[in-house]
């Protein structure tokens, strides 16, 4: 049972509000301060990701961010795009690995490369990430989740 | 109209320096690409961007960096970042994109490394 459920029609300018819901539940649950930029980051990375799925689909089912504070921080941001493709741009985008030497930006567009970043942000600030489909009906689960150091205030 | 992003312009030397503040996300980024263009077709090739006063940056935001910096390579320019606080210097490192901006601690560190 989450925590606290949230649901938001999938615009940009609803990803700001996730980020401080989460942040604040985050904090609430008692996640380190040290963290909580990233948490914000991350959330608001998940959710701009869905976003952008349910508007290149036409789909204006709403995103879907559920917080649980119990045994650890758990954020699950889920969209509701079909799987195959979704999954699919994740593998995609997991393939196409940082050059050590630095990213050649002039091959890819702005949005390829913000994608590219989405991911490389992802995977870099959040240890526990997962991808999978959606328990029920289309679309995927992005879970991320993040220790607890205290009890709740 | 926003809260979460301010945008302002000056002249330093030769350099434009755009300050940026508040929060550059999926929501702002577009304004913020827009700016970006404006000062390179109005004739800006030596551009400084001052995060100093952003709270938060997103890939899109990175996105629109790198789309700047080409926009501006393409035309004989430079884009250097001014960048102090560590949160978004993370940020840089994570993505590799240190590799890719002059990241300076201060307008005048960037007005004076672009002259070298």
């Amino acid at each position: 049972m989450p925590t606290v459920r949230l649901q938001f029609s999938p615009a940009p300018v609803h990803v700001r509000t996730a980020r401080l819901v989460g942040v604040a539940v985050a904090r609430r649950a008692g996640v380190s301060e040290t963290v909580l930029d990233e948490v914000r980051l991350a959330i608001g990375e998940a959710c701009s990701r869905a976003v952008a799925l349910h508007q290149r689909y036409g789909l204006s089912d709403p995103v879907l961010v559920e917080m649980t504070d119990a045994p650890e921080y758990t954020v699950k941001v889920t969209d509701r795009a079909p799987v195959v493709e979704a999954v699919r741009t994740v593998e995609d985008s997991a393939l196409m690995e940082l050059d050590p030497d630095g990213p050649s930006p002039d091959g890819l567009s702005e949005e390829a490369v913000a994608a590219e970043m989405a991911l490389a942000l992802l995977t870099g600030l959040v240890d526990d990430l997962r991808v999978r489909p959606a328990a029920e009906g289309p679309g995927t689960e992005v879970s991320m989740s993040w220790p607890l150091y205290r009890n709740g205030r | 109209m926003s809260m979460e992003l301010s945008l302002s312009t000056r002249t330093v030397g030769d350099h434009t320096v755009l300050q940026v503040g508040g929060e550059v996300d999926v929501y702002t980024a577009p304004r913020l690409r827009e700016r970006l263009i404006e000062l390179v077709d109005g004739g800006a090739h030596r551009v400084i961007v001052d995060l100093g006063t952003v709270e938060f940056l997103d890939s899109t935001g990175l996105g629109v960096l790198v789309g700047a910096h080409k926009r501006l390579r393409a035309v004989g320019g430079r884009l250097a970042l001014v960048c102090t606080r560590e949160p978004l210097l993370k940020i840089f490192r994570i993505t590799a994109l240190d590799q890719v901006f002059p990241l300076y601690d201060s307008v005048e560190a960037a007005s004076a490394g672009d002259a070298q």
